[in-house]
C-alpha cells in the first residue's frame, strides 16, 4: 500500500488518543499508574478510571500487532512455546508478544499488569487466555462470570448475579489493587459522559440508512467503535471525538458523500451490505479495497457491536450504576444466543435496505464462527436474499488467502448485478 | 482362559452393542415402557442429571457418534476449523436418530457446544433445549445463588414436562441413585488403578458409555457385577507402562484408540472420561435441601477440566498430578481433540506443571472418528518404552 | 464469419469454447494450465478455433453427396493426424532443446554421449509417434507434456540402464526443456500441420478418388475467415487473463449459465473442478441465485484424486474405472490431502484392497460435496454435475446414490462436454455481449440423464 493513505480528522485524532494511551502506559511505572488487563466485551472501563487504572486489552494489541505485520511471527513464537496451531491466534499474538519482551504495537514497552480484570464476557477463550496471563505475571486477577443470553434476553437472576459480583468481588479487588476506595459519585461521572458519546456513536451508525451511506459500517466502523469499546469510554476525549465524528458524517450527508477509503471518497455504491464477523487485520486494507473496488459498501455489521448494543437502545446510566454496567456486560454481541444473533442481522438487512450479506468466518473465535453456516441459512430464509461465505483469520497471516477470498466477493458481487439486471428487464 | 461366551466378554458386548446403536435402541424402548416420563439428551462435560431422575425421566448423555456416521447435515454447519463431535450430533439430530429425546441440555462447555444450543432451537423448535450456564465464580452467595435459581428453574421445567406437581419431584432419591452409581465407578476406577490386568481400560471404558444411555439403578447393577467377575477373573499383569490419559473429556476418542494405547503397551490407570458421570468425586449430601446438595456439587468439587476456571496459579494440574500418583501412574498422555480450545490451550499450563511434577508426558491430537491408528500406536509404544526405560533406570 | 470465445482457466486445465452468433457451438479446445496464463489462454483458444475449422470442413464434406457416408471416418482419421503432426512439430522443438542442454553435458562412466542419446530416444519417439495416435490406439493424456515425458521417461531409463547414463540428469534435461517448448505458441502454422495431415490421411486411401472434393470443400473452409468477436474470460486464474474487466465473469455464474445451455431444467449445478468445488443454485434463466464453494480447506476436490493417482502410480483417468471394481467401500473418514497418503499406505498395508479403497475415497469426496450442496440450499431438480470429476464414473455413481438417499429421486445430468461448462457460458456471456439476452439452448443428445 502507498504512504499517501486518505484519512479522516476523526481518524487521526483517534490516532492521537491511542498513542497518548500507550505513552502512559510506558509511563505508568514512573507516574504510579496501575495498569489492569482486561478483554473489549464486557469491559468495565468506567470503574477502572474511577479507580485511576490504565486498561490493556490484550486482543486490542493482538489486532494492533495484525495490522503492523507484527502478528505472524508473535504467533510463531507462541507455538514454538507449546502453543497449538488449532487455537486462537489472538492468545497467541498476545503470548508471542510478551515472550518478545512485551514490546506494544507502537513500539514502547507495556507494563506488566497489577490486575488481571477477567471479565468473562461471550468467550470461553478468555477464560484460557486469562489462566496463561496469569501463569505469566502472577499477579492478583479477578473473574466476573458474565451468564449467556440463553433465553435471549437478560434475566433478573443474571443481573443480580452480576451486580452481587461487581460489589463483592471485583470492586473489592480494585480497592486492593489500587489502595483507594471506591467512589460512586466518580463512577456516576465516567457513566454520564458514556452515554453522552454512546449517543454519538449510534447515531454515526445509524447514518447508513441514508443512500448513498456516508459510512462504512464495517471497515470504517472498526474505527468509530474504537475509544468507546477500549480505553476511553467515560472520558472526555471520547466525548469529543465522537462529536467530531458525528460533525464529519453529518456534513457528508449533507453532500451526499461516501466513506473515506484508505484512497480517498468512495464514489459509486452499487452494493449495501450487512456484514457478520469480525474482520481480518493482517490484510486490513486489501480487504476493504476488495469491497469498494466493486462498490460494496456495508452499511451494518455484528462486529461493530462486540462492545455493546448501543443501537438497540443500550446507554450507560448513572442513575443505576452498577445495574448498567451488569447489562452492558450482558448485552454485548458474543453473548447473545444464536437465534438472536440471526434476527439482529436480519432486522439490520430489513433496517438499512440492504442488497446482501457476508458472513467472515475467522477461524480463530468459535464464539463468532461455531453456527455461522446455519445462521446463514436463516437469514437467507428469513430475508429472501442469498448470502455470501468466506473464510479468513483475525491475526494470522497464514491464514489470508487473497485470491480466495477476491474470488468469492467477486463471484457473490457479480451474482448480485446479474439478479438485479433480471429483476430490472422482466 | 476367557472365551467370546464368558460372562465378562458377554457383559463388555452387551455394552459395546448400546453403544455402537446409533439409533438408541434401549431409551426408545425405555421410553416406550415409561409414557409420559421425559426423556433428555446432555452434551459433555457436566450436567447435574438428577434433575431429570427427580421426575421419573431418563437422563441421555450424548458424545457424538463416533466413526460410523457418514456426516453431510453436520458437516453443512461447521466449518473446517470446528472440532468433530457438534458435527455429528447435528447429523444424529437432523437424521432422526435423536427422536426419541424430549429435550437437550447445553452446559457451558465451550463456545462450540454453547452456540449448538442455539442451533438445537433453531433446528428443532418443538423441543426443549436448555442452556446450562454452570457458574465460573464459586462462591456460594454468589456463583451458588445463581446457580441454585438455575437448577430450581430447570427442575420446574422438567416437572411441566414430566406432568408432575413439583412438590412430588425426588430429587433426593435421585441423588441417592446417582451416589450410588458414582460409588461404584470409584470402586471400578480403584480396581482398575490396583490391577489395571484385571479391568483393562477398554472395557472400563465402554461401561462407562453405557451409563451413558442407562438408568442409573441398572448401570449400577452392571458395574457392580463387572467388579465381581473381574476381581474374580484369571489374569496376569504384563510388563506395561502405567499412564494417566487427559484431554478426552468431551470429545469421545475412537474406542479402537483406547484399545491401540493398550496394545502399545500403556495400562490407562486414571483418564478424564466422561466427567458427567463421575463429578462430584465424593456422596453428594443426601440429608439437607437437594438443590443445595447438587449446587454444592458443582461449586466445591476440586476437580478441574478445562472448561472450569482454575482460580489460583498453583491450583493448575494439581488433581491432575494427585490423581496421576494415587494411581501409581508412571506417565501422562495428552489426547486432545483436534480444534478443542479449551483442551489445547490448557495443554501447556497442565505440561508445565507436570514437568514441575517431574512427571513425563506426551501428546498427540484426535478426532471422534480418527481411522488411523498407526502413528498413534508408535507415539504411544515409544513413550511407554521410554518409561519402562527410564523409570527403571 | 464472427465468433464468440469462452475460456476457462482452471487450476489444472484450460478451456475455450468458440460460439457462433446464433448459439451453436462451433469449436473446444483444451490444455493444460502452465505457469504462463497468457499461453495456456492462447493455446486452449486455438484448440478450440482447430476443432472449430474441423468442424467446419466436417459441415463442408457433409455437403458433397459422394463424401457424406465416408465424413465421419475420414474426419477422425485426419483429426488423429493432425494431431499426429502437431505432436511432431511439438517433438521436433523439444529435441532441438534438450540437444542444446546435453552438448554442454559430460556423464562419467557412460557408455554413450549425453547428446547421442537423446538423438536416440527422440529418434525412437519420433517412429512410434504414428502408433501412438493410430485409430484405436488409447491417449493416456490430451496434452504433449504428458504423452511426450512418459515416452521420454521409459526409453530414457531403458538406454539408461543399458548405457550407464545418468538417468536423472537426463530427466533434468527433459524438465528443463519441457517449459519453454509448452510456452511457445503457433511455431507452426495451422494450414502447414493440416496439410500434412491431409497428405497423410489421403495416403490411407479411404476416399480414393474424390480428391478433388476433398480440395474444394478444405479450400472452402479455409476460406471462412473466423472473427473472434468478443471472448470473456473465466475460471480460478480469470484475473490473470488478457482481458478487460468488463470481459471476466466469476466461474460461479459461468458454470450456471452453462449448464442451463445445456440441461434447460438445470436449477442445482455441482461443479468439481481441480481446486475447487462449487454448489450453485440457478433459476429458470440460467440465473445464479446461491452459492457455496468449499471452505478454505481443499480437502474433497479434483486436486485430491490427483494426490491419490499419483501416490498409486495410476493415470488420473483410471482411478474411477478401477475403483468401480470394487466389492465393499472401505470407510474413508478423512479427506485430508496431507494425510492422503499416509492414510491410503497404511490401508494398503493393512490388507484392503486398492479397488475398495479407491472406492471409499470416492464416496468420502462426494460426502463433502453433499454438505456444500447442503450449505447451498440442497438439490432441486434437475441437477447438473459439471467439472473434470464428472468424467469420473465411481465418482458419479457416488454421487446419485448420495442425492438419492438425501433428496430422492432427482433426475442428474451429466454431459460428456461437462470440463467445458464454465467456458460455455462465458462464451454465452460473451456473445450477450453483442446479442443481450440471447438465450442459448443447446442440443443435449449426448448426455446422460438419470431420473
Amino acid at each position: 500500500m502507498t504512504n499517501s493513505v486518505v484519512k479522516e480528522p476523526s481518524m487521526l485524532l483517534q490516532k492521537d488518543m491511542i498513542s497518548g494511551h500507550y505513552s502512559k502506559l510506558a509511563r505508568a511505572e514512573e507516574t504510579g499508574h496501575k495498569v489492569a488487563y482486561t478483554f473489549v466485551p464486557g469491559n468495565l472501563t468506567e470503574l477502572m478510571l474511577a479507580f485511576d487504572v490504565l486498561p490493556v486489552h490484550p486482543e486490542i494489541n493482538a489486532l494492533q500487532n495484525g495490522m503492523r505485520k507484527l502478528s505472524g511471527e508473535y504467533i510463531a513464537e507462541a507455538e514454538r512455546a507449546g502453543h497449538s496451531e488449532d487455537v486462537c491466534t489472538y492468545v497467541k499474538c498476545d503470548i508471542g508478544m510478551s515472550l518478545k519482551g512485551n514490546i506494544g504495537p507502537t513500539g514502547e514497552k507495556m507494563p506488566p499488569p497489577n490486575l488481571l480484570l477477567l471479565s468473562y464476557t461471550g468467550c470461553f477463550t478468555f477464560m484460557k487466555w486469562f489462566e496463561l496471563l496469569r501463569e505469566r505475571y502472577g499477579c492478583a486477577t479477578t473473574m466476573l462470570h458474565v451468564p449467556y443470553q440463553a433465553e435471549g434476553h437478560i434475566t433478573k437472576e443474571a443481573r443480580d448475579y452480576v451486580v452481587k459480583q461487581l460489589r463483592d468481588v471485583t470492586i473489592p479487588a480494585l480497592e486492593r489493587a489500587t489502595g483507594k476506595r471506591y467512589d460512586e459519585d466518580r463512577l456516576k461521572e465516567y457513566l454520564a459522559r458514556s452515554a453522552k458519546a454512546e449517543d454519538d456513536l449510534v447515531w454515526v451508525l445509524e447514518s447508513a440508512k441514508h443512500t448513498p451511506s456516508p459510512i462504512d459500517a464495517y471497515f470504517g466502523g472498526v474505527y468509530y467503535i474504537g475509544p468507546l469499546f477500549t480505553a476511553f469510554r467515560g472520558t472526555a476525549s471520547a466525548v469529543e471525538y465522537y462529536r467530531a465524528l458525528r460533525d464529519e458524517v453529518r456534513s457528508r450527508i449533507e453532500n451526499r458523500e461516501g466513506p473515506l477509503t484508505p484512497e480517498g471518497q468512495m464514489r459509486d455504491q452499487r452494493f449495501r451490505l450487512v456484514v457478520e464477523g469480525p474482520p481480518n487485520w493482517t490484510h486490513f486494507r486489501e480487504f476493504w479495497k476488495m469491497f469498494y473496488d466493486e462498490g460494496a459498501v456495508v452499511v451494518a455489521s455484528s462486529y461493530t457491536k462486540v462492545g455493546g448494543l448501543y443501537d438497540r437502545g443500550f446507554r450507560h446510566d448513572p442513575d443505576r450504576p452498577l445495574e448498567s454496567l451488569a447489562e452492558y456486560c450482558l448485552g454485548c454481541y458474543t453473548n447473545l444466543n444464536l437465534p438472536s444473533r440471526v434476527q439482529l442481522l436480519v432486522d439490520y438487512v430489513n433496517e438499512y435496505q440492504a442488497d446482501g450479506f457476508l458472513v467472515n468466518s475467522v477461524k480463530s473465535c468459535d464464539s463468532f464462527s461455531s453456527g455461522q453456516l446455519v445462521m446463514l441459512r436463516e437469514i437467507e430464509k428469513r430475508t429472501g436474499l442469498a448470502g455470501a461465505f468466506i473464510e479468513t483469520d483475525l491475526v494470522d497471516p497464514r491464514y489470508f488467502s487473497a485470491a480466495n477470498v477476491k474470488n468469492r466477493l467477486e463471484s457473490y458481487f457479480q451474482m448480485l448485478s446479474q439478479k438485479r439486471a433480471t429483476a430490472t428487464a422482466s | 482362559m476367557e472365551t467370546l461366551l464368558s460372562p465378562i466378554a458377554a457383559l463388555i458386548g452387551r455394552c459395546e452393542e448400546l453403544i455402537a446403536d446409533l439409533d438408541l435402541g434401549s431409551v426408545r424402548a425405555w421410553r416406550a415402557a415409561h409414557p409420559g416420563k421425559p426423556v433428555i439428551g446432555y452434551l459433555p462435560i457436566y450436567a447435574p442429571r438428577e434433575l431429570v431422575h427427580a421426575v421419573g425421566g431418563l437422563s441421555v448423555g450424548i458424545v457424538g457418534a463416533g466413526e460410523e456416521l457418514e456426516i453431510v447435515r453436520g458437516d453443512a454447519c461447521f466449518q473446517s476449523y470446528i472440532c468433530h463431535l457438534p458435527r455429528s450430533v447435528v447429523e444424529l439430530g437432523l437424521s432422526g436418530k435423536l427422536d426419541a429425546l424430549d429435550g437437550m441440555i447445553f452446559p457451558s462447555t465451550c463456545d462450540v457446544i454453547r452456540n449448538l444450543s442455539g442451533i438445537w432451537s433453531l433446528s428443532f423448535p418443538t423441543k426443549w433445549v436448555r442452556y446450562l450456564d454452570l457458574p465460573q465464580n464459586f462462591d456460594h452467595s454468589l456463583g451458588g445463588a445463581f446457580y441454585r435459581q438455575l437448577l430450581d428453574g430447570m427442575l420446574h421445567e422438567l416437572c411441566d414436562l414430566a406432568k408432575l406437581p413439583y412438590e412430588r419431584a425426588d430429587l433426593r432419591g435421585a441423588i441417592r441413585a446417582f451416589n450410588a452409581n458414582r460409588r461404584a465407578l470409584r470402586e471400578l476406577y480403584a480396581l482398575r488403578a490396583k490391577e489395571p490386568w484385571r479391568a483393562p481400560t477398554s472395557e472400563v471404558y465402554v461401561l462407562l458409555r453405557a451409563g451413558l444411555l442407562l438408568p442409573a439403578d441398572e448401570h449400577t447393577k452392571l458395574v457392580e457385577r463387572y467388579l465381581e467377575l473381574a476381581r474374580a477373573r484369571d489374569a496376569r499383569p504384563l510388563d506395561n507402562a502405567r499412564v494417566a490419559l487427559r484431554g478426552a473429556f468431551c470429545e469421545q476418542p475412537p474406542i479402537e484408540l483406547v484399545k491401540t494405547l493398550e496394545r502399545a503397551g500403556c495400562y490407562v490407570v486414571d483418564d478424564d472420561f466422561l466427567p458427567m458421570l463421575r463429578w462430584p468425586d465424593t456422596d453428594v449430601d443426601e440429608s439437607g435441601d437437594p438443590l443445595d446438595a447438587l449446587v454444592a456439587a458443582w461449586l466445591d468439587t476440586p476437580l478441574e477440566a478445562p472448561s472450569r476456571y482454575t482460580r489460583r496459579n498453583e491450583d493448575k494440574g494439581v488433581t491432575l498430578i494427585d490423581a496421576a500418583r494415587a494411581a501409581k501412574a508412571e506417565g501422562v498422555i495428552f489426547a486432545a481433540p483436534s480444534f478443542c480450545d479449551p483442551a489445547l490451550l490448557d495443554r501447556p499450563m497442565l505440561l508445565g506443571a507436570l514437568d514441575r511434577a517431574g512427571i513425563s508426558h506426551t501428546s498427540f491430537k484426535y478426532a471422534e472418528n480418527t481411522g488411523q491408528m498407526q502413528p498413534i500406536r508408535e507415539q504411544a509404544g515409544t513413550f511407554a518404552d521410554s518409561i519402562k526405560l527410564w523409570g527403571e533406570a | 464469419m464472427k465468433c464468440y470465445t469462452g475460456i476457462d482457466l482452471g487450476s489444472t486445465t484450460t478451456k475455450a469454447v468458440v460460439l457462433d452468433v446464433d448459439g451453436h457451438v462451433l469449436g473446444r479446445g483444451i490444455t493444460n494450465s502452465r505457469s504462463n496464463y497468457d499461453v495456456a489462454c492462447d493455446v486452449a483458444r486455438s484448440e478450440a478455433l482447430t476443432d472449430a475449422r474441423f468442424n467446419l470442413f466436417g459441415h463442408e464434406l457433409g455437403e458433397s453427396p459422394r463424401l457424406a457416408e465416408r465424413r465421419d471416418d475420414f474426419l477422425a482419421l485426419l483429426r488423429r493426424n493432425f494431431r499426429l503432426e502437431q505432436y511432431l512439430v511439438q517433438l521436433g522443438q523439444l529435441e532441438e532443446r534438450c540437444v542444446m542442454l546435453a552438448e554442454r553435458m559430460t556423464m562419467e562412466g557412460a557408455h554413450m554421449r549425453p547428446v547421442d542419446a537423446l538423438t536416440k530416444i527422440f529418434g525412437d519417439m519420433r517412429t512410434e509417434a504414428a502408433n501412438l495416435f493410430a485409430p484405436g490406439a488409447k491417449l493416456r493424456s490430451d496434452f504433449f507434456r504428458d504423452l511426450a515425458g512418459s515416452r521420454y521417461a521409459a526409453l530414457a531409463k531403458y538406454l539408461a540402464r543399458q548405457k550407464n547414463l545418468d538417468f536423472e540428469a537426463l530427466i533434468g534435461i527433459y524438465d528443463k526443456s519441457i517449459i519453454p517448448v509448452e510456452n511457445t505458441v503457433g511455431a507452426s502454422s495451422f494450414q502447414t500441420m493440416l496439410d500434412a495431415a491431409v497428405r497423410r490421411t489421403l495416403s490411407d486411401g479411404l476416399v480414393q478418388g474424390l480428391e478433388a472434393e476433398l480440395e474444394h470443400a478444405l479450400e472452402r473452409t479455409l476460406a471462412t475467415n473466423l472473427i473472434e468477436a468478443v471472448s470473456v474470460g473465466t475460471g480460478y486464474g480469470r484475473a490473470r487473463l488478457p482481458f478487460p474487466k468488463e470481459h471476466i465473469r466469476s466461474e460461479i455464474l459461468c458454470h450456471g449459465l452453462g449448464a442451463h445451455a445445456t440441461f434447460p431444467d438445470t436449477r442445482t449445478v455441482l461443479d468439481i473442478g481441480g481446486q475447487d468445488t462449487k454448489a450453485i443454485q440457478v433459476d429458470e434463466h440460467g440465473v445464479v441465485t446461491s452459492f457455496q464453494m468449499n471452505d478454505r480447506c481443499a480437502a474433497g476436490c479434483g486436486r485430491y484424486l490427483g494426490y491419490i493417482a499419483e501416490e498409486m502410480n495410476l493415470g488420473l483417468h483410471e482411478l474411477g474405472p478401477m475403483a468401480m471394481q470394487a466389492k465393499r467401500t472401505v470407510r474413508i473418514n478423512s479427506t485430508c490431502t496431507v494425510f492422503a497418503g499416509a492414510e491410503l499406505r497404511d490401508r494398503l498395508s493393512s490388507g484392503q484392497r486398492r479397488e475398495d479403497i479407491l472406492d471409499g475415497l470416492h464416496r468420502a469426496i462426494m460426502l463433502r460435496a453433499m454438505s456444500l450442496l447442503a450449505r447451498s440450499g440442497g438439490v432441486a431438480n434437475e441437477f447438473t454435475f459439471t467439472g473434470g470429476v464428472a468424467k469420473n464414473p465411481a465418482a458419479v455413481r457416488a454421487l446419485r446414490g448420495l442425492v438419492q438417499e438425501a433428496y430422492g429421486d432427482r433426475t442428474i445430468n451429466i454431459s460428456p462436454e461437462s470440463i467445458y461448462m464454465g467456458a460455455l457460458g462465458a462464451a454465452i456471456f460473451a456473445l450477450r455481449e453483442h446479442v443481450p439476452g440471447k438465450e442459448v439452448l443447446l442440443a443435449t443428445s449426448g448426455g446422460t440423464q438419470w431420473s
